[in-house]
């Protein structure tokens, strides 16, 4: 009794375990426990064009911070064949370097990166900035006259800078501003020009380019933007509509630094943008973002990915084999083979549930009558298993070939399953043919078609794969309950009616 | 018509003994696996009954490797029946019974005549390990054939009928008796289609019979009442089956006895997992026998003489309690 007692205090330790381990994971790593729980992430790819001229090339464009506001970057690669591509420089000043020795023609390079839409929205605070006071000197008279006087007019609708800038706005918007209709030209942008007033008037502002986000978008340029620094942070304003803050769906690529884009022993040089919105699994998001935590290092996802679908699979297993054992233990059906339906059911993974019985069944069906013809042989047992295994791949190619001729890719999906253990399948079935009849061959093999179809429905289901796979310790939840019906003394299902005559005697 | 299913409740009255239950809390904990291959191995079985001098079919000869094939009709020559079966067959799997010879032939229980050649291919099937369990190399036993009591006439098709007895730390806590049948052509397994006759403790008399888990009355080949039988020498048997403990120190086992017409009860083979059907030839189950016994062993040191007369005193009561022989 007291053994018993420690047993099932253990069994109820290691399924705790499992699931704290699994709730610090979620809590700690951000892993969620359900799937389809996804967010966006936004993947945009800047093209840069240019017209080689001579020599060597070097271009370089302005990259957006690794958390610019409202996003955070979490991959990005370059794709430009023949160049060396490094990026320089940290936070607002990184920039992509594309250089080559020699090139002929247009070029076209490209930078990608993706980004998920964060909810920090870290306004960026800053040290105060030196306010750089580059006049331009080039106005004439009247124009000059002219900003002065714009200046001072929005300095007495104003209180501080921020509403200056707006004031600023505006008046530079105003159609029926003479001043204004004087100062906008062709040389200074909207920004440009705000900028120049803000610094006039001792305000530290900086232009910086944004990209509006929208869903499968090509060609689309940066737009230019005002940041005006206040009370120690950088805020953005938009020059055209005067409306504050950064815009959820506009993406600030460059800040201030030099210029977006330099090329060097070229022409003719732009960049265009083009994006696409993703949704992505959030647990494939958590894994990278919160990459430190002693969870993910733990996980499975710290692994090459070629590696991970071979776990995804893996970590299926104990599922499967939780219900072999249900099905023996506790319903009381036959298998032929004790995990035999598990590699079955893996199998069907594979292949999808009805191509994956319909090849099964026929390459059994097949093999049971050439084993027929083997046993008329007279060869010894391993002589006939190995025999039998060769044929088993014979047919095997034969079905994928003329399933592929017909037009039938599912002719392929049989090449997935277990060949040594479709051969002993055969041996054992055809045995239990000649001995206990057909019925019993039928009985066990419905039966283990049967679990194996249970365990594949069940290792299919998305949250089943999701848990599996990303929190590997909630198989010692599913290792305790198949301890825990190791101990299981009660009647099978079955034997309800196996012993059905007990009433009548 | 009856239900095609019973309820726990009353599997639970009846103490029925589910497979998990046999698997859990007897085999797992009173079989030693060391032991195991003493049963597994019907060779083994053998050796160590003649060495307790326990009555079992005479050993004629081994065949243990490929070569000896060739030569085997020198080894035959002077034999005229036999019984051929591999030493770890399972279920009366790869038994071959010879009653006689007809020229060159032989002639196999079943009246069906075979040749050198076929026991040829028998023998080295069996070597293969096409009867032994997961497919392990095996050897063949050829031993004495059983002349069997004519106390069983008219209730067998073809092959031997055996007695199957469970002994539990030593003591005998049910038995049956198993007649092969049409359906099971010629086998003493229940699945096969056999019929199980419950057979009580103290008298050896039928308390009731079974065929396919379902309650029958007359042998359904040759017609003959079953709840005639009655076993002589009762007492001899229950003591070559308690005997089976001491030999082999597992706590749970099926002996399987058969009656030589001169020599007396056989034991055929032993079986370190047992069935479950015979609960439903006695029409009870196993379950408060054995709770009762593994109560009582615990301070008591019986031989195997005490031991079946505790038995038979006790288990006897109990049935005549509750059960008449008209019944079933």
């Amino acid at each position: 009794m007291n053994q018993k007692w420690t047993f099932h205090i253990i069994l109820i330790l290691i399924a705790l375990v499992g699931m704290g381990t699994a709730v610090m994971r979620h809590l700690s790593a951000g892993t969620p426990f359900l799937p389809g729980q996804e967010k966006s992430v936004w993947l945009v790819e800047a093209r840069v064009d240019f017209d080689i001229t001579e020599g060597p090339v070097s271009a370089s464009l302005s990259l957006p911070d690794a958390q610019p506001p409202g996003f955070e970057l979490f991959q990005e690669q370059a794709a430009s064949p023949g160049y060396g591509f490094t990026v320089l420089g940290q936070g607002d000043n990184r920039r992509a370097e594309w250089t080559k020795r020699e090139a002929e023609g247009e070029q076209s390079l490209y930078y990608s990166a993706q980004l998920v839409e964060s909810d920090s929205d870290s306004a960026s605070a800053a040290e105060a900035p030196s306010t750089t006071n580059e006049y331009n000197n080039y106005w004439e008279n009247a124009q000059e006259l002219a900003a002065k006087e714009l200046l001072s007019l929005a300095r007495e609708k104003s209180s501080s800078s921020l509403s200056l800038a707006r004031e600023l706005i505006k008046l530079l918007n105003s159609p029926s501003s003479q001043n204004a209709g004087l100062l906008r030209s062709d040389t200074l942008s909207q920004a440009e020009l705000l900028i120049y007033f803000l610094n006039r008037a001792d305000i530290p502002a900086r232009y910086v380019m944004g990209l509006y986000l929208e869903d499968a978008r090509r060609r689309q340029v940066l737009t230019p933007m005002v940041e005006v620094y206040t009370e120690r942070e950088w805020l953005l304003i938009n020059p055209k509509t005067g409306v504050v803050g950064v815009p959820s769906n506009l993406l600030l690529w460059h800040r201030g630094g030099v210029s977006v884009l330099d090329v060097s022993g070229g022409k003719n040089s732009r960049v265009h943008f083009s994006m696409i919105r993703q949704t992505v699994p959030a647990a494939q998001l958590a894994q990278v973002t919160k990459s430190d935590s002693i969870f993910s290092r733990l996980g499975v996802q710290r692994l090459p990915i070629e590696e991970q679908s071979m776990f995804k699979l893996l970590l299926l297993l104990p599922l499967g084999a939780a219900v072999v054992v249900f099905m023996r233990v506790i319903i009381g059906l036959k298998t032929s083979g004790t995990f035999m339906p598990v590699l079955i059911a893996l199998a069907f993974l594979q292949t999808s549930l009805v191509e994956g019985l319909i090849s099964f069944v026929l390459i059994v069906a097949a093999g049971l009558a050439l084993r027929g013809y083997l046993s008329r042989l007279n060869l010894l047992l391993v002589s006939r298993i190995a025999a039998l295994i060769v044929l088993v791949i014979f047919m095997i190619s034969a079905f994928s070939i003329i399933g592929y001729q017909l037009g039938y890719s599912a002719g392929m999906a049989i090449t997935f399953f277990p060949m040594i253990i479709i051969a002993w399948t055969i041996e054992r079935m055809s045995i239990l043919w000649e001995e206990d009849g057909p019925s019993e061959v039928l009985s066990q093999g419905g039966g283990s078609l049967l679990v194996a179809v249970i365990a594949y429905l069940l290792m299919q289901m998305p949250l089943f794969v999701h848990l599996t796979f990303n929190f590997p310790e909630l198989n010692l939840v599913l290792l305790a309950s198949i301890l825990a019906m190791g101990q299981y003394t009660g009647y099978k299902l079955s034997e309800l009616w196996r012993f059905r005559a007990m009433d009548d005697l | 018509m009856s239900k095609p299913w019973v309820s726990v409740k009353s599997l639970k009255e009846f103490g029925m003994l589910g497979m998990n239950c046999r698997n859990v809390d007897f085999i797992n904990r009173y079989n030693q696996r060391k032991d195991f291959p003493l049963v597994d191995n019907k060779l083994k079985t053998k050796l160590l009954a003649q060495e307790y001098a326990v009555s079992t079919p005479g050993l004629k000869f081994v065949v243990s490797e490929q070569h000896e094939i060739s030569h085997i009709e020198q080894q035959l020559a002077d034999i005229d029946n036999f019984v051929l079966k591999p030493a770890k067959g399972s279920g009366g799997k790869g038994i071959l019974v010879v009653t006689g010879r007809q020229g060159n032939q032989f002639v196999r229980s079943s009246g069906a005549l075979i040749d050198i050649s076929d026991i040829r291919r028998h023998m080295s099937n069996i070597l293969a390990g096409l009867y032994s369990l997961a497919g392990s190399a095996d050897v063949v036993i050829i031993e004495d054939l059983i002349a069997f009591d004519d106390c069983f006439m008219g209730y067998s098709h073809e092959g031997v009928p055996d007695i199957r007895i469970i002994v539990f730390c030593g003591y005998p806590v049910m038995a049956m008796l198993r007649l092969a049948t049409a359906a099971s052509d010629g086998k003493a397994n229940l699945h096969q289609g056999a019929v199980g006759v419950g057979l009580a403790l103290d008298s050896g008399r039928c308390l009731q019979a079974a065929q396919f888990g379902r309650p029958i009355k007359l042998h359904p080949d040759t017609g003959c009442a079953l709840r005639d039988i009655r076993i002589s020498g009762w007492r001899e048997i229950l003591l070559l089956a308690s005997q089976c403990y001491d030999m082999t120190g597992l706590g749970y086992i099926g002996t399987d006895i058969v009656l030589d017409k001169l020599a007396g009860p056989q034991l055929l083979e032993l079986n370190a997992r047992p069935g479950l059907a015979i609960q439903i030839t006695n029409g009870r189950g196993l379950l408060p026998r054995l709770r009762h016994i593994e109560q009582i062993s615990i301070n008591r040191r019986f031989r195997a003489e005490q031991r079946v007369d505790y038995v038979m005193r006790h288990f006897a009561e109990e049935l005549s309690l509750a059960h008449s022989p008209d019944v079933g």
